[in-house]
């Protein structure tokens, strides 16, 4: 028996659907499209107290690894901080890594990004930056030691999808580590596609958060990427613009 | 009399008596669940919570994991 099980910074995931934990109506919703989902990793925010019952949220998340992220920040400074203190808070060497350009385009800003990379990693951070598709980025984050790359489809929240799935292409010949595909995905689509170009995995949030019945979406995207990654494990057949019959075309019926 | 000095607790101004430590400082501020401090834009250590005696204009950022994407 083989096992395909996703290995990220030394653990092993229980699955390759990583999933958001914001933007649900409440915390028994998100807490049953976690479940639905059979989410692999969740993430969370650092923010100021008070902000909500983190009490309450704890007791949700113990049963999931949890990634927190660098949401917001826009200077590496801000973002080694938030990663130290969420070090601090819970107890994981994990990060999401994102530096952001700005906060109206929501786009990683690549110099940023390497900086505080670098910083995170000589600090022993497992990191994982959210990145732009750029597959020489991705490689130079590779070799500062990130743990996986984490493209994004298209911008956060848009569920605009795989915008350039040939990058992704090319970022999975680029990298040896883990490429999860992160921000953008709307529909299970997209999530199965991303899977069926070989990535590792696929983080989603806004697309079941906000989808009219987040946990139905939560158990369609998480068979999307059972499937991607079985048909990516299978092999697609190549495309060609030739017709070829499956059934044999002689010894026909004759009806002229 | 002790000498009152200022300091800004996520982006609020707040009043404390000076010789006051972080947690006093936390004490005061209802503290719950798994916190993180830094000053200052520096991480401190809960460990060193106890040592640190807080300075009139400090910065201060208390903060937790909250839901996020």
């Amino acid at each position: 028996m083989t096992t395909d099980e996703l290995q990220l910074g030394g653990k092993i995931l229980s699955s390759r659907l990583l999933m958001g934990s914001a933007g649900f109506a409440d915390m028994a919703t998100m807490q049953e499209a976690l479940r639905a989902g059979s989410a692999g990793m969740v993430t969370v925010a650092m923010r100021r107290l008070p902000h909500g019952d983190a009490n309450e949220q704890h007791k949700i998340w113990k049963d999931y690894v949890i990634l927190p992220n660098t949401a917001g920040c826009e200077t590496p400074q801000e973002a080694v901080l938030t990663a130290q203190l969420a070090r601090e808070a819970l107890g994981t060497d994990w990060i999401k890594l994102e530096v952001i350009g700005d906060k109206e385009s929501l786009l990683p800003d690549p110099e940023g990004l390497l900086t505080a990379a670098r910083q995170l990693v000589s600090e022993g951070f497992v990191v994982l930056p959210y990145c732009s598709d750029d597959p020489m980025l991705c490689r130079h984050l590779e070799s500062l030691g990130c743990a996986a790359v984490m493209p994004l489809a298209a911008p956060i929240g848009t569920g605009l999808g795989l915008r350039n799935p040939h990058n992704i292409r090319l970022i999975r010949s680029a990298v040896a580590c883990p490429v999860i595909v992160d921000a953008g995905i709307g529909a299970p689509s997209d999530a199965c596609l991303a899977m069926e170009l070989g990535c590792d995995g696929v983080l989603v949030n806004s697309a079941v958060a906000r989808a009219k019945d987040p946990i139905g979406m939560a158990r369609a995207m998480k068979n999307a990427v059972i499937a991607g990654r079985e048909a990516f494990l299978a092999g697609i057949m190549p495309s060609s613009t030739e017709t070829r019959s499956m059934s044999s075309l002689n010894d026909m019926i004759d009806c002229s | 009399m002790k000498k009152k000095m200022r300091v800004i607790i996520n982006g609020e101004p707040h009043d404390y008596e000076e010789g006051c430590f972080l947690p006093q400082l936390l004490a005061s501020y209802e503290v719950k669940g798994s916190v993180a401090v830094a000053v200052n834009e520096r991480l401190v250590r809960r460990a060193q919570w106890q040592d640190y005696c807080v300075q009139d204009g400090d910065r201060i950022e208390i903060v937790r994991a909250v839901v996020g994407g």
